[in-house]
């Protein structure tokens, strides 16, 4: 008999802030040992049911609830935040600001230096933990020092060396490179089957989750869980879709092909589908998605040459950069963390300085530009909008470049407007940016750098963190303006984004520029996926399953296809 | 970096393995003893412990540049402030009178007033090191840990502690918000008039402020998690016991701080020194 460790019944609540209960009648147990993915849209109350769980709700946000929810057999409302934090642990998406100590062996301590553990045994067990975790060498290194991936596995032994049941991770992969999130759920699946905790992951990348088995998956929308059932029942089902969440992309390519997916062909994860008896259907649609016709290669708007920088003189940062980019294109520099693709934006917009090499827009050299000078030839759009905003007004904050540079009023006002209606935002013209989704508020920051008519638009992460129907929605918007003819380049660590929106992906490594070729081959070409901390994409794997030799032009004519599916969709 | 310059880093030297309250009651009695003594000698004394303190604890010049700009500028200020406002002070003080020559009207320049502004403009000088030294050398943990062991609220070391372990993030935010702001055409450098300049800087703080309240709420929360506040003592990861080391320097420290009444009280008779007469 399955022990239950967690219970709710009829569970509803509401923040006092709020006007209407943000979860309702909530019903579901899970038991011990059991591994549960919960997804949903943005606001479809997901994460306001991993703060009930560990405690935050209702005790650090203040709430009414009515029902039940019991952690061990005993209502957590009845107990405080500490003591539930001795059975819930809790790995926060943000690995950098839950960062408490100044070392890494400090900040897995914290919660013992908390329950008054002597420093002896504290050293001892921070040791044994960071072992687990693989940190044992890094225990002296300051956060500044990690990488992204190392800081999740600090959060994760703080929370760990309380031996704590159950283990809580909120978008786990938010932050991380494909490659690193990989590790980053192998690692949760070892350690889940070491210790038999009880594993609650919230993500919306679902595809990268199920890369390790999963015992159940929650979908939750509308602070409802609207369906409770094994990977594979939620795959066979059409409910991600209409939820708005991305299905693994191998589903939607069968799909696409007329495949009907069941839950006997085990659709959790791409080694174990089994599409026999299927395989002309994904051949046939293979064939018959019509190839776009090729552009003409339009001039060159910007001329990377021979591009070196190091901070300091001994590290090198960038090692000798060369590519170009055309008019109207929309490209993809994508790297691991730390491997200068963010130093190369901060050089071409003059934040810093090269040491050696050339700059070319329209064939001048921008060298001797000031930062403020490039802003009208070159903008970026920074990845966090709130360190963007500094006004209160929606047109002040679009008219602030404008405004600087004198220009007449009226002047200010048609430019404004014109953008306002590019981006979407005209009937917000009079509205305070704090009324704003975070979506929103990305758009306007595109707003103000668009305002000043840049020849190229740079964007850092501009998807970071969003689900599915914003990652959308901003994609959608810049693919607009794209088609309108801005030149757009993205930096970027999301596969999906250079997939499907970037047809040419330059990739960045250590410094050096290591490919620069179509997205599709990118993503099938081994030696450079490795380099650059990427992942396979599953349809390669796909094409192979279908007996289909050219895995590149399979996934090249998905991309295609899905652009022609979306374009009627809008 | 850039960003790492004006805070702690971990490197092997005698003062960074001193204990942190060790070095804060070094710290406090040696600049008692500068701020006490109006003794030139003394003065020079500690000031010359601590240029070797500085040397010993690695210290580049590089890192205390901007720092010592300021501070030269501000001693120099006062230097030439002291002097407009009070030219015979010196006079005063020792009693005797040595001109050395006339700058016009009442600014006459005596060797007492030169002994008297010198040995003010040393006290800053040989006092700004010892806190540069604590500053650099000092783990902000490890110091949260020691107040909290001469019985200062936990809650209170621990806030200071995260203070400075946040700093360095709170800078890079402005860093990164400043270069974003000058890429829409704030004008932040001296071409700018001073008031256009400053309403400019606002407009980084509004952004600023926004992120580090949002960073705030997730530290809380973080900490909440972690079973911050639960008891009314913790214990400290990165304390350190005091060594033999921590007792010799405390011990060296208290006689210097002593040594100094005794001369003040058996030799000079008074604070100041004066060899006038």
């Amino acid at each position: 008999m399955r022990k239950p460790i967690i219970e709710f019944n009829d569970f509803s609540f509401q923040y006092y802030s709020q006007q209407e209960p943000t979860l309702h009648h909530i019903n579901v147990t899970l038991y011990e040992g059991e591994k549960v993915l919960i997804v949903g849209p943005s606001g479809s109350g997901k994460s306001t049911l991993a703060n009930c769980l560990n405690g935050l709700i209702p005790f650090a946000y203040k709430g009414e609830i009515t029902g039940s929810l019991k952690i061990h057999g005993k209502e957590t409302k009845d107990q405080d935040i500490f003591t539930l934090s001795k059975m819930v642990g809790t790995v926060l998406q943000d690995s950098d600001g839950q960062f408490v100590g100044l070392s890494v062996g400090e900040d897995i301590a914290f919660s013992l230096e908390n329950d008054n553990v002597p420093v002896d045994q504290m050293k001892q067990r921070v040791k044994k933990i960071s072992q687990m975790v693989d940190m044992d060498n890094h225990l002296m290194n300051s956060p500044f020092e990690l990488s992204g991936g190392q800081k999740q596995r600090v959060s994760l032994a703080g929370v760990m060396v309380d031996d704590v049941g159950i283990l809580l991770f909120d978008e786990p992969l938010a932050n991380l490179d494909p490659a690193t999130g990989k590790t980053a759920i192998e690692l949760i699946d070892e350690i889940q089957k070491q210790s038999n905790k009880t594993i609650v992951i919230i993500e919306h990348r679902l595809e990268d989750v199920l890369h390790r088995h999963v015992d159940r998956i929650l979908v939750v929308n509308d602070g409802r869980i609207i369906m409770d059932g094994t990977p594979n029942e939620v795959l066979a089902s059409n409910i991600l879709v209409e939820q708005g969440i991305r299905e693994p992309l191998y589903v939607t390519a069968l799909k696409y092909a007329q495949v009907p997916i069941e839950e006997k062909m085990h659709p959790e994860h791409i080694d174990t589908i089994d599409i026999s008896g299927y395989e002309p259907k994904v051949q046939n649609w293979f064939h018959s998605v019509e190839k776009p016709v090729k552009q003409q290669d339009e001039k060159v708007i910007l001329d990377i040459q021979n591009l070196s920088f190091s901070y300091d003189g001994v590290r090198p940062i960038l090692k000798d950069v060369s590519f170009q980019v055309h008019e109207g294109e929309m490209l993809s520099i994508v790297g691991r963390n730390g491997a200068g693709k963010s130093t190369l934006s901060k050089i071409l917009v003059g934040f810093e300085k090269e040491d050696s090499g050339h700059i070319l827009v329209d064939g001048v050299d921008i060298a001797n530009k000031t930062i403020k000078e490039r802003a009208e030839i070159i903008g970026i759009v920074m990845q966090n909008p709130n360190q963007m905003i500094s006004k209160t007004m929606i047109y002040d904050e679009i008219a602030l470049g404008l405004v600087i540079r004198g220009v007449e009023k009226d002047e200010i006002e048609r430019r404004v407007d014109h953008i306002m209606k590019i981006c979407g935002l005209a009937p917000f013209k009079n509205w305070p940016i704090s009324a704003l989704s975070y979506g929103q508020k990305k758009r306007v920051t595109i707003a103000a750098i668009l305002v000043l008519n840049p020849k190229i638009l740079i964007l850092d992460e501009p998807t970071a963190g969003q689900d599915y129907h914003h990652y959308s929605e901003i994609m959608e918007f810049l693919r607009s303006l794209n088609e309108q003819g801005q030149t757009i380049i993205m930096i970027t660590h999301d596969m999906h984004l250079m997939l499907e929106y970037t047809p040419r992906t330059v990739v960045i490594s250590d410094g050096e520029k290591i490919a620069n070729d179509s997205s599709a081959k990118i993503l099938t070409n081994h030696e450079v996926i490795e380099k650059a901390n990427l992942k396979e994409t599953s349809l390669y794997h796909l094409a192979h399953l279908a007996n289909i030799d050219e895995a590149d032009e399979f996934v090249q004519r998905f991309i295609d296809y899905e652009k022609e599916v979306k374009a009627h969709e809008n | 970096m850039k960003i790492k310059l004006f805070s702690y880093n971990q490197l092997d030297t005698f003062v960074h393995h001193l204990s942190g309250l060790t070095k804060l009651v070094c710290f406090l009695l040696l600049t008692t003893t500068v701020m006490l003594t109006y003794d030139v000698r003394i003065i020079i004394g500690v000031m010359v412990i601590s240029f070797v303190l500085f040397k010993v604890s690695k210290i580049t010049f590089k890192q205390v540049k901007m720092m010592m700009i300021y501070v030269f500028i501000f001693l120099i200020t006062n230097f030439i402030l002291t002097y407009i406002f009070s030219p015979q002070e010196g006079v005063k003080i020792y009693g005797t009178y040595h001109e050395v020559f006339t700058i016009a009207g009442p600014y006459v320049v005596t060797q007492e007033q030169m002994l008297y502004q010198f040995t003010k403009f040393m006290k800053y000088f040989s006092v700004i090191p010892l806190g540069i030294i604590f500053i650099l050398t000092t783990n902000p943990s490890e110091f949260a840990s020691s107040l909290n062991h001469i019985k200062v609220n936990y809650k209170a070391c621990t806030a200071i502690s995260l203070t400075l372990r946040y700093f360095p993030d709170v800078q890079r935010d402005y860093h990164t918000i400043s270069l974003a702001q000058q890429a829409r055409g704030l004008d932040l450098s001296k071409k700018e008039k001073l008031m256009t300049r400053l309403k400019n800087i606002l407009m980084i703080l509004v952004p600023l402020i926004f992120s580090t309240l949002d960073r705030i709420e997730m530290i809380s929360n973080a900490m909440d998690l972690r079973g911050f506040g639960k008891h009314k003592t913790r214990t400290w990861y990165s304390y350190r016991k005091l060594g033999r080391n921590d007792y010799l320097a405390m011990a060296f420290c208290l006689a210097v701080f002593i040594g100094s009444l005794l001369v003040a009280v058996y030799i000079n008779h008074s604070k100041f020194w004066n060899p006038f007469i």
